[in-house]
């Protein structure tokens, strides 16, 4: 039975075991940089990037074609120019956070647009960009696991800068010159994570991996160690259902496990014990308990 | 002087105008403004209209016109047009509110309305299988009519599921992978310029009596190399199902992991059922498209020990340099790659 319905497609198919590994890798790299995004108040960084990369993916396009490899390259590239001028202005003038990134990836939007129309062509740049779960390559795979591994290391090194950063980032200004230097390796982690991400398992499944299960951890947790278990485990619950789901009942993978995010993130909204709905409307339990 | 000239030139247009005075096009030199919505269609109309016609072709070569958007140039093409030829079938979602935008008041040309449609199957890889199990017994009208009858039966089921479909309609419309649905594509687009520019129909219908020639020519020549592949290598796996129309033509089996429009994304069990299909039919090859992403196709080649046969081009035309830069070539391109892959 539960041979059947869990093990069996993946121990069939190849595609299978390679989209469940790749989504756990993007369950442990892309994750725990959500719930720093969801900490900052970030959370919407996510899709303004799908749309700043597209300038870069372009040129790409121009200099060598349907190459994915030139197009990743590129959308790197312009996802970090928006990130890093975002970032800048930021720290640098009075305009948030949110209000610069916007900003900058909508410049960046129609630069993308202006690039893909001169050059006349109607194939898609977006749909030839981002990639679809069920169909990762040895690359995809390397390109995800390399961006985990890298993203689990360098957080483990900022983790502390980056904690004091998001509690209070005018704190660690004054007392540290790390300041900085953490806010545009986190943005550089962010890019990294998104691109990797729109290049094997498409925009939803990037972005949604990123914040969903961020956001249905601050239901459960308190300090940021449990937010982010919590939140890996979400994801990786997750894609497995989700996967299985798309499997036995012919659904789209991508949707699939996003929407088993989504309806995680509905449960702890109504059941989570950290400002859930329910523990609000009887905070009594908690003296009794 | 300028004034005066144009001033000239203008009353000695409208006298000419006056004197043609039935219908309701002047003659002149100035070629007919045509628009055609995707390349092959554009190809078609240059062929019937020589130099008679002027074509815009607004999705170019290489181009999906499933998931195309129109740009200002190409509403003012429209709005400029005297004949407008679309597919029909709901292959160009986009196209009403083009025309909404635009004022178009020419002659809007239905190129597929007079083709038998194949309805569109959930379950396309039954429907497909029958629909070449039903050729290989009949010769050619009866196939056709086999075709017609089983679309009846299909389509009450249709009018009540037809929701269901999303964008792409209740029929597949990828009708020109029909040679003798190009036929028909010819007839109402020659049967169209006729009328919208009389003087020249009889140029116009002689360029569909070569065509026509041509086309019937090339329907011969693919049966022949058709006819060399064994039956055990008649089922084909593609990127998107649009050789439904190929394959009832000429006893194949078309495959495919994503559905009628490049936009769908596939399921897994869509996935997994094309490799289980794979390995159970031994199929040795898989054919990537010029317009849909390749790599869900080749990761489930790599998965089945299947190679890549080549590039068909179900769709759009290639550049004057590709393989397949106008209709004919196109279809002579498609099964040419096939027999080359398969063949052996």
């Amino acid at each position: 039975m539960i041979w059947d319905l869990v093990i069996q497609p993946f121990a069939d198919f190849g595609f299978m075991r390679r989209a469940l590994l790749g989504c756990v890798a993007i369950s442990v790299g892309a994750t725990p940089v959500g719930v720093f995004l969801m900490l900052r108040r970030m959370s919407l960084t996510g899709d303004a990037m799908a749309h700043a990369i597209l300038p870069g993916a372009a040129v790409g396009y121009l200099i060598s074609g349907l190459s994915l490899g030139a197009m990743t390259i590129g959308g790197l590239v312009a996802g970090m120019v928006v990130a890093l001028l975002s970032g800048f202005v930021t720290r640098m003038t009075s305009l948030r956070e949110d209000a610069s990134l916007a900003a900058f990836y909508l410049i960046s939007l129609a630069l993308g647009v202006l690039i893909v129309s001169t050059r006349g062509s109607n194939v898609d740049l977006m749909h030839v960009l981002f990639g679809t779960v069920l169909a990762l390559d040895d690359a995809a795979l390397i390109l995800l696991c390399s961006i985990a591994s890298l993203s689990v290391l360098t957080l483990a090194l900022f983790f502390r800068p980056l904690a004091l950063e998001c509690a209070d980032p005018g704190f660690l200004r004054s007392v540290s010159r790390l300041s900085a230097v953490t806010h545009f390796t986190f943005l550089t982690l962010v890019v990294l994570n998104l691109v990797g991400g729109f290049h094997a398992l498409g925009t939803l499944m990037a972005v949604g991996i990123m914040i969903l299960p961020a956001a249905a951890a601050r239901f459960w947790a308190v300090g940021i160690g449990g937010l982010i278990a919590t939140a890996i485990a979400v994801a990786m619950f997750a894609s497995l259902t989700g996967l299985l789901l798309s499997y036995h009942y012919s659904l789209p993978s991508g949707p699939a496990i996003i929407l088993v995010a989504g309806i995680a993130y509905g449960l702890s909204l109504i059941l989570g014990p950290v400002g859930g709905l329910a523990a609000r409307a009887f905070p009594r339990r908690h003296f009794e308990a | 002087m300028q004034s005066r000239r144009t001033l000239l030139k203008s009353a000695t247009a409208l006298v000419a105008a006056l004197s043609l005075a039935a219908p309701a096009i002047a003659e002149t030199n100035e070629p007919l403004a045509v628009v055609a919505t995707f390349s092959i269609l554009g190809d078609m109309v240059e062929r019937i209209g020589g130099d008679h016609v002027a074509v815009t072709t607004l999705v170019g070569p290489d181009g999906d016109a499933h998931v195309y958007q129109p740009t200002p140039a190409a509403a003012r093409a429209v709005s400029e047009a005297e004949v407008l030829v679309v597919n029909g079938l709901d292959f160009e979602g986009w196209l009403d509110r083009l025309i909404d935008a635009s004022d178009f008041n020419g002659a809007r040309v239905v190129a597929a309305e007079a083709v038998e449609p194949i309805a569109y199957e959930d379950d396309h890889e039954e429907h497909t299988e029958a629909e070449s199990h039903d050729h290989d017994d009949h010769d050619h009208e009866e196939a056709v009519e086999a075709a017609t009858h089983d679309h009846d039966d299909h389509h009450d089921h249709h009018a009540e599921a037809g929701h269901d479909h999303h964008h792409h309609g209740a029929f597949d419309p990828h009708a020109w992978q029909s040679l003798e649905n190009a036929v028909v594509y010819v007839d109402t687009i020659t049967a169209a310029l006729a009328q919208a520019d009389p003087d020249n129909a009889g140029t116009f219908y002689q360029n569909r009596a070569s065509y026509v020639a041509e086309i019937e020519a090339l329907d011969a020549e693919i049966r022949e190399i058709v006819a060399d592949l064994p039956a055990s290598r008649r089922t084909i796996v593609t990127s998107h199902d649009a050789f439904q129309y190929f394959g009832r033509d000429y006893g194949l089996t078309f495959l495919a992991p994503q559905g009628l429009s490049t936009d769908s994304e596939a399921s897994a069990q869509e996935v997994a059922r094309l490799i289980e299909e794979i390995r159970e039919h031994n199929i040795s090859a898989v054919f990537v498209e010029n317009i849909a992403d390749s790599r869900l196709l080749e990761q489930i080649a790599d998965e089945t020990g299947a190679t890549i046969g080549g590039t068909l081009y179900p769709g759009a035309l290639s550049g004057p340099d590709g393989p397949a830069p106008t209709y004919l070539d196109m279809m002579r391109h498609n099964p040419t790659t096939l027999a080359q892959a398969l063949g052996s």
